[in-house]
């Protein structure tokens, strides 16, 4: 009998022990709604792809709640095998030596193979160390591109404009027609970050920040950018610009009930729009300056990467590099692409979806990789900045106060130059 | 008369173990900890710290930022406490007069304190929204251009009005149950020795009421400093910008979005100050004018 017994036990065990070889692993993200589901979607066909990992995506509520929740994981030693880290983050992850281990190492280590070359030209250093090494895996990305409300143009009579000198000139006539010309979401991202990159500017020292974190500045109070936001003031007033808050949604409103001509918002809110758009819309590359030598070069990526954290067994580094490498094959990319909006990262599920004649059907969704592929110059691959977050805070806080008349573009850069400085030193001293 | 006496001296040091082990649990240690880190810089990671002595401190006092919406939680919490306290007072005494439908009056009033802060803070957004908001639409009548989120006044303006709001059953409740205490035979006295109802509700009735009104008061001003975080945060949708915050908020951004654990440390030791005096002056001084029965 009690063998029987024992005997059962061990059948028992047996079977438990054969449905959990599977290595677990988790995967901790910042993403809600939609594209929230469709993590857990890439989660199912990754487990049932394969019986050796299992992986648990987990969501921590927005980019900056994942970020702090992953640091105070590491902290008590209870981290997940993966994080995903916001573009503004990259910094604090990428400088914390120890904290990661770079997706190329963990590819390469674990028998996959990895060619930097596979991916498109804009993605490839945002999350790379300053000898192009992979720290980050790019997940999510997108670019800033101006989508049209088709209507206005036609009503106005006028095109899209590729410069900024163009939509000066277009615009009255599409005020005229009764439109807000212009609106956009997110002034850091698309008239700070990204203006730095399609108009080839330095933005900040030490190679933008990828060189060291040591007396690194930033170069807000660059003449250019200056004179961007002078524009943007002049339009404001003018009533060629509407500028309804620092929140990302404040402003898409505006250009989804129909009543903006042109709205600067990112590549991946493409999917979002088709549902919420009121009127037909199409999509261009974010403007550049006609006016500055060597603008027009592509804007770099924004979005998200996932880290792999240290201080796993070999056995769920494993997996997490299984991972990766699933992520990045061509028809992973693709349904991803397809289903969120975000860019397509790797050239063969570009090439893949554009062969089915994807793009035939939706134009706008190549808008944001065309715009990635751009001819590549000195000083678009992105910045590398500590304690970023609180220094877009501040950036909004001074973009808020010159729509609102309280300062000046020139002012408003002065003050962000020097806390955002003493930032930077604070982090610098972090790091040492 | 039988007195009470512990029979061991250690029994009553035993009867106050439990209540001590939690106060050192989550109020002693963390703050040692908040004020170990606050002399430190660290790497959000926990790779590194290194020693900086009062530069957290310093720098946080120094920055023009910092004494900014220093000068705002100041404002804002006189603001809100004085508002919820004396609507709270006013409607207690009308509802307290108030002879028919009385629980009728007493259910609507208390029921917006079954609201949690968050869910108040969404109605507010909702009810400021510079698209849908019916409360911009009604001040637009009046040539004022509300824009909630962009124009710090008016954000400061949605900000009290619903911190308020959500605030003033919690005193109407406590005035109305201070104002029930108050023995009738009292309040008849009063009535035949003096007509004026003004003269009556300064010279008996408040005077009864300052244990409660004392006790409100170090409530409300601790609801202003610290609850309405929630109110704050779905007002400025974690994008702060330009809108007007409270010293708790920035803790909380410095320290949880800012990852820079050294600012947010110094910020909340120096905010825990200010609470401790506060507390001192309130018991110190208010307290000596209230008339406990």
């Amino acid at each position: 009998m009690i063998k029987k017994i024992s005997l059962a036990a061990l059948a028992l065990t047996m079977t438990a022990s054969t449905t959990l070889a599977a290595t677990n692993i988790t995967w901790w993200h910042g993403m809600g709604g939609r594209n929230g589901e469709v993590i857990n979607e890439l989660a199912q066909k990754f487990n049932a792809a394969q019986s050796e990992c299992a992986i648990t995506p987990v969501s921590k509520g927005s980019y900056e709640e994942a970020l702090s929740a992953g640091i105070a994981a590491f902290r008590s030693g209870e981290q997940p095998n993966i994080l995903q880290v916001f573009d503004a983050g990259a910094a604090t992850i990428i400088n914390a030596k120890g904290a990661t281990i770079p997706a190329e190492d963990l590819l390469k280590d674990n028998g996959f193979t990895f060619d930097r070359n596979a991916f498109i030209e804009g993605v490839r250093y945002f999350y790379a160390d300053s000898d192009g090494k992979f720290v980050g895996m790019p997940f999510n990305s997108s670019a800033p591109i101006m989508y049209i409300n088709d209507e206005a143009l036609k009503k106005a009579g006028v095109e899209a404009p590729k410069t900024w000198e163009e939509f000066e000139a277009i615009a009255p006539k599409l005020k005229e027609a009764g439109f807000i010309p212009l609106v956009q979401s997110q002034l850091t991202w698309q008239f700070t970050e990204n203006f730095f990159s399609r108009n080839n500017i330095q933005f900040a020292s030490n190679n933008n920040g990828y060189d060291s974190v040591v007396d690194t500045t930033i170069n807000v109070t660059d003449e250019r950018h200056v004179m961007m936001y002078d524009k943007l003031k002049a339009w404001y007033d003018q009533g060629l610009f509407g500028y309804y808050g620092a929140a990302w949604n404040d402003n898409q409103k505006i250009f989804e009930e129909g009543k903006a001509a042109l709205w600067i918002g990112s590549s991946g809110s493409f999917g979002g729009l088709q549902k919420t758009a009121t009127m037909p819309f199409s999509a261009t590359f974010l403007p550049y300056w006609g006016s500055i030598e060597g603008a027009g070069v592509h804007s770099f990526i924004g979005g998200a990467a996932l880290f792999a954290m240290s201080g796993k067994s070999a056995e769920e580094n494993k997996c997490s590099a299984a991972f990766f490498n699933f992520l990045t094959s061509t028809e992973i990319q693709k349904f991803y692409h397809q289903a969120t909006g975000y860019v397509a990262i790797t050239n063969a599920a570009y090439e893949l979806a554009k062969s089915e004649g994807y793009y035939n059907e939706k134009p706008a969704a190549e808008v944001g990789i065309k715009q990635l592929q751009l001819p590549g110059a000195e000083w678009d691959k992105g910045y590398r900045l500590g304690f970023y977050p609180q220094i877009r805070s501040i950036m909004e806080r001074e973009y808020n106060r010159i729509f609102a008349g309280e300062t000046t573009p020139k002012d408003a850069m002065e003050t962000i130059k020097k806390e955002a400085d003493e930032l930077l030193a604070r982090f610098a001293k972090t790091a040492g | 008369m039988k007195r009470v006496q512990f029979n061991s001296r250690y029994l009553p040091y035993l009867f106050l173990l439990p209540q001590f082990v939690i106060i050192s649990i989550f109020f002693y240690w963390p703050s040692a900890q908040a004020i170990t880190s606050s002399f430190y810089i660290e790497d959000p990671f926990g790779f590194g710290s290194s020693f900086v002595g009062f530069a957290n401190y310093t720098d946080a006092l120094a920055s023009p930022e910092y004494r900014k919406i220093a000068g705002f939680t100041i404002a804002y919490s006189l603001i809100v406490t004085t508002l919820a306290l004396s609507l709270g007072l006013l409607l207690a005494l009308k509802a307290d007069a108030v002879i028919r439908g009385k629980s009728a009056y007493k259910t609507l009033l208390i029921v917006v304190y079954a609201i949690a802060p968050p869910v108040a803070g969404l109605i507010g957004m909702m009810f400021f929204d510079q698209h849908i908001g019916p409360f911009v639409k009604f001040a637009a009548l009046f040539g004022w251009d509300m824009k909630v989120g962009l124009n710090y006044f008016d954000t400061a303006f949605a900000m009290v009005a619903v911190a308020v709001w959500n605030q003033i059953p919690y005193n109407f409740i406590f005035f109305l149950s201070g104002l029930q205490g108050i023995p009738a035979s009292i309040r008849e006295a009063a009535a035949i020795d003096c007509k004026s109802g003004t003269r009556r509700f300064w010279t008996v009735i408040l005077p009864l009421l300052t244990p409660t009104a004392f006790f409100l008061l170090v409530i409300n001003m601790t609801y202003s400093l610290f609850d309405t975080f929630a109110v704050i945060d779905v007002i400025v949708k974690d994008k702060p910008a330009n809108n007007p915050i409270t010293l708790v908020y920035k803790v909380y951004l410095d320290g949880f979005r800012g990852n820079d654990l050294g600012s947010s440390s110094a910020q909340s030791v120096i905010l825990m100050l200010v609470v401790l005096v506060l507390t001192m002056i309130q018991f110190r001084f208010i307290e000596r004018r209230v008339h406990y029965g």
